[in-house]
Formats: C-alpha cells, sequence, structure tokens
C-alpha cells in the first residue's frame, strides 16, 4: 500500500517536472522573438509608412511580437483565459464561445455514436452467436473497416444532401466496426460450460443472451464502445474542419483561417482534455462491469 | 484625478468593461471603435443623400446592363420615349421589383434565408449588408455562414441548405453546364466585385519576376472553376508555358494558401484578398502583380442563387437583390472602405487584422518588396453581371478542356447571367430589343469579341482543345 502511493507520489512529481521542463523549452523558444528595439532615426518617412502597413509600428516602440512566430507563454495563457472567461457567448451564426462550439461536436458524437451503438451491438450479437452469418458478413466487415471515415464525407453529402446529418454518418460510419467486432468477438469466446449449463437448465434464447452471454460479453463489448468513442472524438475534428459551420473543428478551421496559433493551440489542448474525459468515462464503466473468473 | 481614464470608470452612462464586452476585440477601445464603424455607415446609408445616390446607382446600373453601348442606349431611348422605358424595365423581374424602388414592395414568400460566404474581401458587399442592416430593411432575416472551401459552396447550394451564395462567377456556368457537378440552372444575380485578386510569390522567389522563370513552380488556385484559374492559365501561357505540363496548379481553399505557402508547398498563388496581402503581412509573399494589370475591370465573385429559387420566390429574390445592390453601392464609395474594413474584420465575418484589409480595400499598400503602393481601384465592387464576361469564361473552359464540344456560348451565358428577363420582357412588350449585352473586353492587350467567341477559344497557341 505504501509503496504504491510512493510510486504515485513520485510519478505525479515526474509529470510535474516534465511538464515545467516543456513549458520553459517553449519560454526559452519563443523568447527570442520579442520585439527588436526600432532602428528609429534611420528610416525614411516611407519606410515608416511600410513598416506600419506591416503591423510594425515603429513610433510605438515594439511591434505586436511574433506575430508569424510561436506564440509566447504570456500570449498562450492569456487565450486560455480569453476563451475560458467567455465560453457562452454567442455572436450569430459565426462567432461562438467555446463551450458553444464543443457543445455542437459533443453533440455530433453522441448521436452518431448512438445510433453505432445501436446498430452495432445487436449485429455483433447475431455475428458471434452464429458462425455463418459470421463468414458471411465477414468480407464485407474486412472491406469496409479500413476506409478512412473522411473518405465518405464527399459521398455522404451527394446522398444525404445535408452536411450535418453527413457529419452525424460519418461518425456513425467510424464508430460501427470496433463495436461490432469487439461485440462478435465478446459473444463467440463466452466460455462453453456456462453456456452449456444453460442449456441443461433449459433457459429460454432470450434470458440465456441477457442473463448468461451479455454480462460474459460485456468487457469486451465496452473496450469495443471505448475505442470506438476514441475514433469518433479523433473524427469529428476532421470532419468539421471540412465541413464547416459549428463545432470545434470549425474553430480550428476559422482560426487557421485567421492564422492564430495561440487560439488553434488552446483548441489542440481543449480537443485533448475533452477527448480524454471521455475515455475516462469509458474506463469506469468498464471498471463496472468487470468480473473476476 | 487624471481626467483621460481611457475605461472611463466614473461614466455612469458607459459600462466599465475592462475587457470587451462582445469578446472579439482586445480592448474595449477596440469594440468601441468596431461600432462606432458601424454606427457611422449607418449613418452614411440612411442619409438621403445616399439613399438618391443607390438608388440612382442601382437604375443606372441596370439600364447600363441593357444598354451597354452609350449610342444604343440614346437611339432607344430618343425612340421610345423616357416614360415607355422605364415602364418597360419596370415591368420586369428580378429587375422590375428594384426599379420600383420606392415603390410597395411584393409580399415575401421567406424571410429566413441563409447565404453562404467564403471569408474573402470580395464577399464584401453580402457581408456588409448583414451588420448594417440592408438585408432586415428589406424585411429579410438573413444568416450569413461561413463556408469552408468552394466545392461545400456548390454542395450546400445543391442541396437547399442555402438560398443564396457568394459563388466564383464561373461556378453557376459551369453547375448550370453539370460540369464537376448535377447539372442544376443556377443565376448570377450580380457581380460582387471587379479586380482584387493578385498573384502572389515566395519570398524567396524576388529576382524571378518574369513568368518564363517559372517552370516547375507550384500554385495554388481557389477553385477549378474560378476567375483565378482562368487568369493565372491565360496569364503563364502567354509566358509560353504550358499551365498543365510546366507548372503545377493545385485547388487550396483561400485560408489555406498562406500557411502552403509558408510551408514551402506552393511557390505562390493566384488568390483572392485578404490572403495576397496577408501573405506580405506575414512576411512569406509578395506581390508580383494585381489581377486589374491582366483585365482591369474583369469579375471574380458573384452573388447568385438557384433559378428555381428565383421562380419559387420572386418578391424575396427582389428584396435581396436590392440588398445586395445597395450595399455595393455602399462599397463603391472610395470614402466608405476604411470604415468597411473595420466593420467585416471581426471574428464572425472575415476574421482578419484590420490593417489587412483596409489595405485591400483602400488600394494602398505595401507590396513586400518595400514598396507602398497606391491603386484606388485595387478592388472594386460594379455589380453588372455582363454576359460577355460569361462568353470569355466559357472561351477559357472550352480552351482547356472543361467543356468539350460544341459550346454555345451566348445562349449559356444569357441563361446564366441574369440580363435576359429584362430583355424577354421587352420582346413581350413589342419593343425593339438592343442587342448590347456585350461590350468587348480587354485581357492582357489582347481585345476580345463575344461575338467570335469560338474563333477567340480556338485561337490560342497553348489549349486543349
Amino acid at each position: 500500500m505504501n509503496a504504491s502511493r510512493s510510486l504515485g507520489l513520485r510519478a505525479g512529481l515526474l509529470s510535474a517536472v516534465i511538464l515545467l521542463l516543456v513549458l520553459a523549452i517553449w519560454h526559452v523558444a519563443t523568447l527570442g522573438s520579442a520585439p527588436v528595439a526600432a532602428a528609429g532615426p534611420a528610416l525614411t518617412p516611407e519606410q515608416i509608412e511600410y513598416a506600419k502597413l506591416m503591423g510594425k509600428d515603429p513610433a510605438a516602440g515594439g511591434a505586436p511580437s511574433a506575430k508569424s512566430g510561436f506564440p509566447t507563454l504570456a500570449q498562450m495563457g492569456s487565450t486560455i483565459v480569453r476563451h475560458l472567461s467567455q465560453p457562452f457567448y454567442d455572436n450569430g451564426p459565426n462567432d461562438k464561445g467555446i463551450a458553444l462550439q464543443l457543445g455542437y461536436s459533443l453533440a455530433r458524437v453522441g448521436l452518431g455514436y448512438l445510433l453505432a451503438a445501436l446498430v452495432a451491438i445487436p449485429l455483433g450479437f447475431v455475428i458471434g452467436m452464429s458462425p455463418l452469418v459470421y463468414r458471411a458478413l465477414d468480407p464485407f466487415i474486412q472491406v469496409l473497416k479500413p476506409i478512412s471515415p473522411l473518405a465518405w464525407m464527399p459521398l455522404a453529402l451527394y446522398t444525404i444532401k445535408d452536411s450535418s446529418i453527413s457529419g452525424i454518418f460519418v461518425i456513425f460510419i467510424c464508430s460501427v466496426w470496433p463495436m461490432l467486432i469487439n461485440t462478435a468477438f465478446g459473444v463467440a469466446s463466452v466460455r462453453r460450460e456456462w453456456l452449456n449449463v444453460a442449456r441443461t437448465l433449459e433457459v429460454t434464447p432470450l434470458r440465456r443472451a441477457f442473463e448468461v452471454i451479455l454480462p460474459a460479453a460485456a468487457p469486451t463489448i465496452l473496450t469495443g464502445m471505448r475505442i470506438s468513442m476514441g475514433i469518433a472524438w479523433l473524427v469529428i475534428v476532421a470532419a468539421e474542419m471540412l465541413v464547416g459551420g459549428t463545432g470545434i473543428g470549425y474553430f480550428v478551421w476559422n482560426e487557421w483561417n485567421n492564422l492564430s496559433l495561440p487560439n488553434v493551440i488552446f483548441a489542440i489542448l481543449t480537443i485533448g482534455v475533452v477527448g480524454m474525459l471521455l475515455d475516462l468515462m469509458f474506463a469506469k464503466l468498464q471498471k463496472v462491469v468487470t468480473y473476476v473468473d | 484625478m487624471r481626467t483621460d481614464n481611457r475605461f472611463d470608470p466614473y461614466n455612469a452612462d458607459r459600462p466599465l468593461a475592462m475587457r470587451c464586452a462582445c469578446g472579439q476585440h482586445a480592448s474595449a477601445e477596440e469594440h468601441l471603435s468596431a461600432e462606432a464603424a458601424v454606427t457611422e455607415l449607418k449613418r452614411r446609408s440612411e442619409t438621403t443623400e445616399f439613399e438618391a445616390y443607390s438608388n440612382d446607382f442601382i437604375e443606372a446600373s441596370l439600364v447600363k446592363a441593357l444598354f451597354p453601348h452609350d449610342a444604343v442606349r440614346r437611339r432607344f431611348l430618343r425612340a421610345v420615349g423616357k416614360g415607355s422605358a422605364m415602364a418597360a424595365i419596370g415591368s420586369v423581374l428580378p429587375v422590375a421589383s428594384l426599379q420600383a424602388m420606392a415603390q410597395e414592395k411584393g409580399a415575401l414568400e421567406k424571410r429566413e434565408l441563409k447565404i453562404g460566404f467564403i471569408p474573402i474581401t470580395c464577399a464584401t458587399p453580402l457581408i456588409m449588408a448583414h451588420p448594417l442592416g440592408f438585408y432586415s430593411k428589406q424585411g429579410l432575416d438573413v444568416q450569413v455562414v461561413k463556408t469552408a472551401g468552394w466545392a461545400l459552396i456548390r454542395d450546400k447550394m445543391l442541396n437547399k441548405e442555402y438560398d443564396a451564395t457568394h459563388f466564383l462567377s464561373p461556378m453557376p456556368l459551369a453547375i448550370s453546364l453539370g460540369v464537376g457537378s448535377n447539372p442544376t440552372p443556377m443565376n448570377v444575380a450580380t457581380i460582387q466585385n471587379t479586380n482584387g485578386q493578385a498573384i502572389t510569390l515566395h519570398v524567396k522567389h524576388k529576382d524571378k519576376r518574369d513568368p518564363k522563370d517559372w517552370k516547375g513552380f507550384k500554385f495554388a488556385v481557389p477553385f477549378e472553376y474560378s476567375m483565378h484559374n482562368f487568369l493565372l492559365r491565360y496569364y503563364v501561357a502567354e509566358a509560353g508555358l504550358d499551365p498543365d505540363r510546366d507548372i503545377q496548379i493545385r485547388v487550396v481553399p483561400p485560408p489555406e494558401m498562406v500557411a502552403n505557402l509558408r510551408a514551402g508547398n506552393i511557390d505562390g498563388y493566384l488568390g483572392p484578398d485578404p490572403f495576397n496581402q496577408r501573405a506580405v503581412f506575414e512576411e512569406v509573399g509578395f506581390i508580383h502583380l494585381l489581377t486589374k494589370e491582366l483585365w482591369n475591370g474583369h469579375p471574380c465573385c458573384a452573388f447568385g442563387t438557384s433559378t428555381e429559387f428565383i421562380q419559387k420566390n420572386p418578391n424575396t429574390f427582389a428584396a435581396l437583390y436590392r440588398a445586395v445592390l445597395t450595399s455595393a453601392a455602399m462599397a463603391r464609395e472610395a470614402r466608405n472602405r476604411e470604415l468597411i474594413a473595420k466593420v467585416i474584420a471581426p471574428q464572425a465575418y472575415l476574421n482578419q487584422p484590420e490593417t489587412v484589409l483596409t489595405q485591400v480595400l483602400t488600394g494602398k499598400f505595401a507590396d513586400g518588396l518595400g514598396n507602398v503602393k497606391n491603386v484606388p481601384d485595387r478592388a472594386d465592387f460594379d455589380p453588372i453581371p455582363w454576359q460577355s464576361m460569361a462568353v470569355w469564361m466559357l472561351t477559357q473552359m472550352k480552351r482547356w478542356g472543361y467543356v468539350k464540344g460544341e459550346v454555345n456560348y451566348k445562349q449559356i451565358a444569357e441563361k446564366v447571367f441574369l440580363l435576359t428577363d429584362a430583355k424577354k420582357q421587352m420582346k413581350a412588350l413589342d419593343m425593339k430589343v438592343p442587342d448590347g449585352a456585350y461590350p468587348k473586353i480587354t485581357v492582357m492587350g489582347k481585345v476580345f469579341d463575344p461575338e467570335k467567341a469560338e474563333a477567340y477559344a480556338n485561337g490560342f497557341a497553348i489549349k486543349r482543345v
């Protein structure tokens, strides 16, 4: 007990050290691009005007430093504070707070994911229980599984004729496979003895499915669901960058459009944190359904 | 106590906003100056002077569109008289309700509209009509929606997610022809802007100003069916390079051009502003030439919608048309340009540094080579959709193999570029129809005669016919 606690403490310390180190490197690396002292008297009026048009007013002392380079830590910090202090503002369709954008993305992911689960888990059950269906569907699954979700996008836009439904479809199509395959695998590898016991007790098939197979396969099914959620969250950003409109992906695109690195970095951090939270949620769920033989 | 406190904390009439209230600006001051720009432009747009000016402008645009040759116009007016000429123009849709600005408007079939745009300065009239309230003045509730690329604009138009949109002017031609999409009839109502593009090269090519030296270069254009593509191809072909073999032309959405230029993925681009100026601002590129130098007054982007939408919602379309034309009238005036830059700079619209937009719109700009240039008509907003422009685009589509076989230039141009409705109506009213939506065009010193389109398309040394 004591040993593991001290290990946790040491690991935490090490994480903190690594973080500080990264931040320090960042700080030092971006320091170099601090404003250079103005050359002052050597400039002709024309040169001064040119500098002003380039966004570097010599009279004002420093230019807005490092406008093309990487943001400094201070800039980054103020960007984070600015976004987090106003997460819910809404200035029309093209300008919304970060929380609203995340909300749109999560809603899309949630809907596409739910649809995928509704299809994949029952289908996976059937495939897992019946070797015939498994063999028949396997070639299709093998071909469809490796297709990049974004490759579906043009086709979806063309046939579905609605960009937000297309986005949801892309989430659906990418999260369906891991769930399907894991469910099928989990169901197929339920211990023979348990099924035999169920058979001897003459349990109805429905009861057998829900009271023997489902609990036994639950950990594997949840693993599939966890993988799917990870993929769905990866895909939504790319899909929204492509389709635009709303969502965290659109936010990244819009800030790329503005060539604003601090905002893009902020979005990346946000995506990472949200992805981690989603994953933690599934980890908790997995713990609930895991059993010891 | 100091009296010049910039936050004005003792003013009972002002909220004490330490940061700007809308979150779009770095400081309260900036927020106020943007607000002031909107207020000032609104005030200007509400003066009787401007209203008279914009009415005149719209009317003059229409008459000019019908009679591009002044001699023809005068002959026509002398023959039929002013009254009946006005009645003739007034009886026409969509042109009709425009003419009847002051008179009663028809009931709107659809009030809530979605209009797409790409965040570039070409969309200026379309965008600024929103904050300045030109749409709402027409009784419309318009959402202007920023869109990630031209292919998406096309798809969303075909899907009917957008009611009307910002187009590249050749796009409605291509979509109507079914080139690169299902054939769906589209219409160009107005040209959004003329000029306003440039060829930008990477700073490392400062000494390669002659296009003959560009062999192996990689260029970006925003879309296949764009004036950018056609002008770039025209320009390098005039220098003796084959745009399909000697250089590489890629399609890159405008906002991504600067990032690609910086990364060295491309050597340059013929792109829309503000991305030419932005490359200069970022010190990664310089402006090689303004497209104005290739064809002064060339169209670039357009405002249009599907033919179906116009037929189903004629009054709504007319209201929309009025709003956009009023906006164009406003944008044409040089004195408004600086304020317009302020209005369209925020995140909801172009999301660009204001100084970049000001340079594009006022034409006083840094060229990236250390010179300050002054070209007031660097970007202009002349809304007339000349059919000769459409014919020129079609000749280039033919020349580069985007359309194959027989092309009925005039028929397509007249179907897509909305000037013909007017003519049809005049014919119905038994009036002699002036033949004149085809003024001649000069591109790189060579005169293009729309009457001899086929010969023109076939007459180039480098072509894919």
